[in-house]
């Protein structure tokens, strides 16, 4: 590769120094850039997606295609709103992720410090990452979940029963896991900044939503009660059940405040060693 | 000012007695190990200084600290008189070259840099300018993990200077870097700090600096070693000597002993002088009727310097554990 025989001197000059400091807005377009330049962005909003509708049809042709072999109680206890959102827990999975990889790829790749370089304070920086983050988390976690119950529902052909979005609960059922999503992907955002590293987060991540269920359920069953319902995993469930509550869960929406608690907490936990941290 | 164009430059260029960058006991510990001790310097704008040290001799940590990227243990550093945290527009005040590929390998050059610009709101074009600016315009568009450690170093160096910031920090630039590569670094260096800005400059290697470099900062183990301008530094080098040769050496070694100076008998049969320079020897020579076959004054390179003065920081280590320990007490 040869260079050509400039001086810096050369160039035009292009840049101004505007009034005051960066801006929050700023750190936001920068993060956008972030996440739109990578492919494991691509990629696993594609697979959320694609997972989200693909085992929805699923699960729903299933049932349609045993519907005639089906017993009236068991015709009568199938709730279709549920059946098509409950394949949206593999979405958590690729979701999470992508949260963890926002900032755990910053670390392992050195370009934290390029980061902070141009915006030397941190706080500002992770709140710019959650906001852009969090906004791409929501619009596909509900795009997914309203992309699964249609789908879901066009399978349900008669006589299969179906739901639609005024049926009750449904729409409640749709847009609750659409959120559920998009809070557990912060939580696993707020779990990379803790952690730094991609393997370690991950797995911790893994770890809340599928192996802290089989712990718990080694515990005494008066425990095991009262603890189940703190679970993300437990509260998700609930989201993506339109008929009520099950037993040893929180409602829907306490659930979900909850679940922005555990959140929250993971992301200024993170904050805090951000800025404590060198980079 | 061309590069300037018309916006006031961040610093206006003042090289007389200025100072931009400045470290004030700077002390940075990792866990068990010291890596930063007790550092006080200044940089100056309008020459290029040479941050020059041992691998491991905490360089990068230095300039980190600089870059408000790690914490100082204790003391203090400031650009500009300010702390890095509280610049209003860091990237169009300092610009860096911190290490090579610090860059998320799944990302273009050109993404690299927007991102950059766009959190201190440098407008698009300034991309293109400095991407064509290092040679990379070609290759902007291709993922940075298929760069070359050079491709990665000139990348680097666009990020430096996608603000035109006043103070530039360069990190072992030429590193990986072909023949042309490093020439186009030096010129490069060399004419950043004509335009006034300050440029500080980190390499382990003494012979880079000696063509970069106006001024150097030599530390060793975390520790100051000597900050002078690179001519000075071979002045005081005590590898300065006189190379003499004579058929008749006794005659000429007792009269350089009588006038003070100190002659060394080499294996070759030349004599090596020091503590007096080659026209005194040569009047000597003519009073004592010695014959002169050779009269060469030998200056010692600026690699000798430096090797002279790390090994006395080793020694002073060496010698030093009580006083060490005692300043550790203090912190």
């Amino acid at each position: 590769m040869t260079v050509a025989a400039t001086s810096p001197l050369d160039a035009a000059p292009s840049t101004r120094v505007p009034a005051g400091r960066y801006r929050i807005t700023d750190l936001m377009r920068s993060e956008w850039t972030k996440l739109r330049t990578v492919r494991s962005t691509m990629w696993t909003l594609g697979v959320t997606i694609v997972v989200g509708i693909g085992v929805s049809a699923l699960a729903t042709g299933e049932t349609r295609a045993h519907w005639s072999s089906m017993s009236l109680p068991t015709r009568l206890a199938f709730d279709p709103t549920r059946v098509s959102l409950t394949p949206l827990f593999f979405c958590q999975l690729a979701l999470g992720v992508l949260g963890v990889l926002v900032i755990s790829a910053e670390f392992g790749t050195g370009t934290a410090r390029a980061t902070f370089a141009a915006a030397p304070r941190r706080v500002p920086v992770l709140v710019a990452k959650t906001i852009v983050f969090g906004l791409v988390a929501l619009v596909v976690s509900e795009a997914t979940a309203f992309l699964s119950f249609f789908v879901g529902q066009a399978m349900l052909t008669a006589p299969a029963t179906h739901a639609t979005l005024s049926t009750p609960g449904a729409l409640r059922a749709v847009t609750g896991t659409g959120l559920y999503l998009a809070v557990i992907s912060l939580f696993a955002l707020g779990l990379g900044t803790i952690l730094r590293h991609t393997a370690g987060a991950i797995s911790a991540f893994v770890g809340v939503l599928l192996v802290l269920p089989i712990i718990i359920q080694a515990l005494p069953g008066s425990v095991q009660n009262e603890v189940t319902r703190f679970l993300p995993a437990r509260i998700g469930e609930v989201m993506t059940n339109p008929r009520g509550v099950p037993l040893h869960a929180f409602s829907a929406w306490p659930g979900l405040l909850l679940l922005c608690g555990y959140a929250a907490a993971a992301l200024v936990v993170g904050g805090v060693l951000l800025v404590s941290r060198d980079a | 000012m061309l590069w300037f164009g018309d916006r006031r430059p961040p610093h206006r260029p003042n090289p007389e007695g200025t100072t931009m960058i400045e470290a004030r006991s700077l002390s940075k510990r990792y866990k068990d190990k010291l890596a930063v001790d007790n550092l006080t310097f200044q940089v100056r704008p309008g020459v290029v200084t040479g941050f020059l040290g041992p691998n491991g001799a905490g360089k990068s940590t230095t300039m980190r600290m600089i870059m408000g990227l790690d914490a100082p243990t204790s003391g203090d550093v400031t650009v500009d008189g300010r702390h890095y945290h509280d610049l209003g527009w860091p990237l169009h005040e300092v610009g860096a070259l911190l290490e090579a590929k610090a860059i998320h390998p799944g990302r273009s050059a050109r993404a690299h840099l927007l991102m950059l610009a766009e959190s201190n709101r440098i407008p698009r074009r300034r991309v293109d300018e400095v991407l064509e600016l290092v040679g990379l315009t070609s290759v902007a568009g291709r993922r940075a993990g298929k760069f070359s450690l050079g491709m990665g170093q000139r990348l680097g160096i666009a990020g430096a200077l996608l603000g035109d910031p006043g103070v530039l920090l360069f990190d072992e630039p030429v590193n990986g870097l072909d023949p042309d590569g490093i020439r186009w670094v030096r010129n490069l260096l060399k004419g950043l700090a004509r335009e006034g800005r300050t440029v500080f400059v980190s390499s382990h290697l003494m012979s880079e600096m000696a063509l970069t470099a106006d001024e150097v900062i030599i530390i060793g183990r975390g520790r100051l070693i000597a900050q002078r301008p690179v001519g000075d530094l071979l002045d005081q080098s005590a590898q300065r000597f006189v190379r003499v040769r004579t058929p008749q050496p006794d005659i000429l070694v007792a009269a350089l002993d009588g006038a003070g100076a100190t002659v060394g008998r080499e294996d070759d049969g030349s004599l090596t002088v020091r503590g007096m320079d080659a026209t005194a020897i040569g009047d000597l020579a003519a009073r004592v009727q010695a014959v002169l076959h050779e009269l060469s004054p030998q200056s010692a390179s600026l690699e000798e310097a430096y090797m002279e003065l790390t090994e006395e920081s080793i020694e002073y280590h060496g010698a030093q554990p009580m006083v060490a320990a005692a300043a550790g007490g203090n912190r």
